[in-house]
């Protein structure tokens, strides 16, 4: 803005502004700025220490990363757990959408949706295991079970939420042009909460993610190939500390994408340019 | 059972309605015992101070409030639920749906409720969103209108339907002065070419006046009937009018005798 003032000289000034407040306003520059920044930290951090078996440097890292993406089928590890993870998100949305919709109905179902949610929202999901492997064997389907209870009460309780907080004169708006059941929800509730609902699928993105995680590394081999949790646990156990963090920065990365590529242009073309969110 | 006969079959008939809500103190009566009615084309002003229930008796109207007792009838049939007969303009303007522009609102009641083809709903739409003025933002979202705009979409989306009869609740309420007054203008024009039938909640004396054919005045705590006017005769013309102002008195009197002592009136 006191650029103004600066007027006339050269337009070598005026492109230097442009840029300047391109860097400034880009979420995507500023995100890469912030990246570079911590990546910087770890480097130095690391070098100062100067312990690689414990805590290797984030070149190093990344040059392990490499490998193991080039030599050591890593992506598809990880497509093998973001697989899994997907069914279990997948399916968790679906029935939690499910369960809080009835509950928006009837008094009996909410007070059982939320007795439920209070229960076993803070049990943690990797404490499931032990039982899940019990019923249901080492396989897919205790890290199914295990990931849809860690998906399913957060992202219920923050869609019920979201339910609740809509706005009194958009529910009447609804019910006066004689809107009920099924179409009630998905026509006026569903869009009008859909700040909550996205924040519940963020949360609950994180949740599965740990889990899945946790649970391979208690678990080992899944399917056939192994996961990252997997991966990460092997290389472990043979003390190639630069890949295990390798297998860790894969899931920051992979976590990265989503929140920043996927949940962003969901917000974008639906809460926030609806002006619900900024 | 009134023994007086009516001269136009009534659109919509409130008949010795009672409401109550049930609060953890108890029941609370907030309407008691009152009846009228609104022929083709009449506009209904209920009137009266805050607390008289005259939201909440358009509220039942709307049939999102059960009647304790009474009935409410909408061209002969008994009221059960809320329908899209009946158009509810909000006072709040979150009305609009957000996620929604401009014209899929106005489309929307249409969508819902009506067996028109989709060409149809679209020329529907927008020829009234033309009337309210609202052609240059036929696909902004609610969130980039003017309050002012945005009460303009809402009375657009409730004349769009073929609606038996509009309910209004102080719809211009949280307009500035100088909105209001040209929204109630707008209004009165848009009235007088559709001959729509209106049944329109206010606190406001002078807006009531001039937005009404009959003005239906209410008693506080619980709302009573205290009378009705026949206001048919006043229109824009008389802003300012000695006849207005007299009138204004009058109903003034006849709402607050009881309350000598209050100053705290409304005056818009």
């Amino acid at each position: 803005m006191s650029d103004l003032s600066l007027g006339r000289p050269a337009e070598k000034s005026r492109a230097a502004v442009r840029l300047r407040d391109f860097v400034f306003t880009s979420a995507i520059i500023r995100k890469i700025l912030v990246l570079a920044l911590l990546a910087l930290i770890w480097e130095l951090a690391a070098r100062y220490m100067n312990k690689p078996i414990l805590f290797p440097t984030f070149t190093a890292t990344m040059a392990a990363l490499w490998e193991a993406v080039t030599t050591e089928n890593l992506l598809q590890s990880s497509w093998a757990s973001l697989f899994v993870l997907l069914k279990g998100y997948v399916i968790s949305i679906v029935l939690a959408l499910v369960f809080v919709s009835l509950a928006v109905v009837s008094g009996f179902v909410r007070e059982l949706l939320q007795t439920l949610i209070s229960m076993f929202n803070p049990l943690p999901a990797i404490a499931l295991l032990p039982v899940a492997m019990l019923w249901f064997g080492l396989g897919e389907k205790s890290l199914l079970v295990v990931l849809v209870h860690a998906v399913m009460w957060p992202f219920a309780l923050a869609t019920l939420t979201g339910f609740e907080s809509v706005p009194e004169t958009q529910r009447l708006v609804g019910r006066n042009y004689g809107l009920r059941g099924p179409s009630y929800v998905v026509r006026i509730l569903i869009p009008a909460a859909l700040p909550s609902i996205l924040y519940g699928m963020k949360i609950a993105w994180a949740f599965a993610w740990r889990t899945l995680i946790a649970a391979e590394l208690v678990f080992g081999v899944s399917s056939s190939s192994g996961g990252l949790g997997w991966f990460i646990f092997r290389n472990r156990n043979e003390l190639f500390t630069d890949k295990v963090f390798a297998g860790l920065a894969m899931v920051i990365i992979i976590g990265l994408l989503v929140e920043g590529v996927i949940f962003r242009v969901i917000e974008n073309v639906t809460v926030r340019r609806w002006g619900m969110q900024r | 059972m009134l023994a007086r006969d009516p001269v136009l079959p009534a659109v919509f008939e409130v008949d010795r309605l009672t409401l109550e809500y049930r609060t953890p103190a108890g029941v609370v009566r907030a309407v008691d015992d009152v009846s009228f009615r609104a022929a083709e084309g009449e506009r209904l002003v209920l009137l009266g101070p805050s607390g008289c229930g005259k939201s909440s008796i358009l509220k039942a109207v709307a049939g999102f409030l059960k009647p304790a007792s009474g009935a409410i009838r909408v061209r002969g049939r008994e009221v059960k639920g809320p329908g899209p007969d009946r158009i509810v303009v909000f006072q709040e303007f979150d009305q609009l749906l957000p996620w929604k522009t401009v014209r899929q609102n106005v489309e929307f009641p249409l969508r819902m409720a009506s067996r028109l083809s989709k060409v149809e709903i679209r020329e529907r739409s927008e020829i009234i969103l033309k009337k309210v003025g609202l052609e240059r933002v036929l696909d902004g979202y609610p969130h980039t209108l003017s309050g002012g705009m945005k009460q303009r979409a809402a009375i657009a989306r409730a004349m769009v339907t073929d609606a038996d009869v509009l309910l209004m609740d102080e719809p211009f309420a949280a307009l500035d002065a100088l909105t209001r007054t040209q929204l109630q203008g707008e209004l009165l024009d848009l009235a007088e070419e559709l001959g729509f039938t209106l049944l329109f909640v206010t606190h406001s004396i002078e807006e009531a006046i001039l937005i009404g054919t009959k003005l239906h005045l209410l008693s506080p705590h619980p709302g009573r009937t205290i009378t009705s006017l026949d206001t048919s005769e006043f229109g824009r013309g008389d802003l300012g009018s000695a006849r207005l102002e007299a009138l204004s008195r009058e109903v003034h009197d006849l709402l607050f005798t009881k309350r000598t002592d209050s100053k705290a009136v409304q005056h818009v």
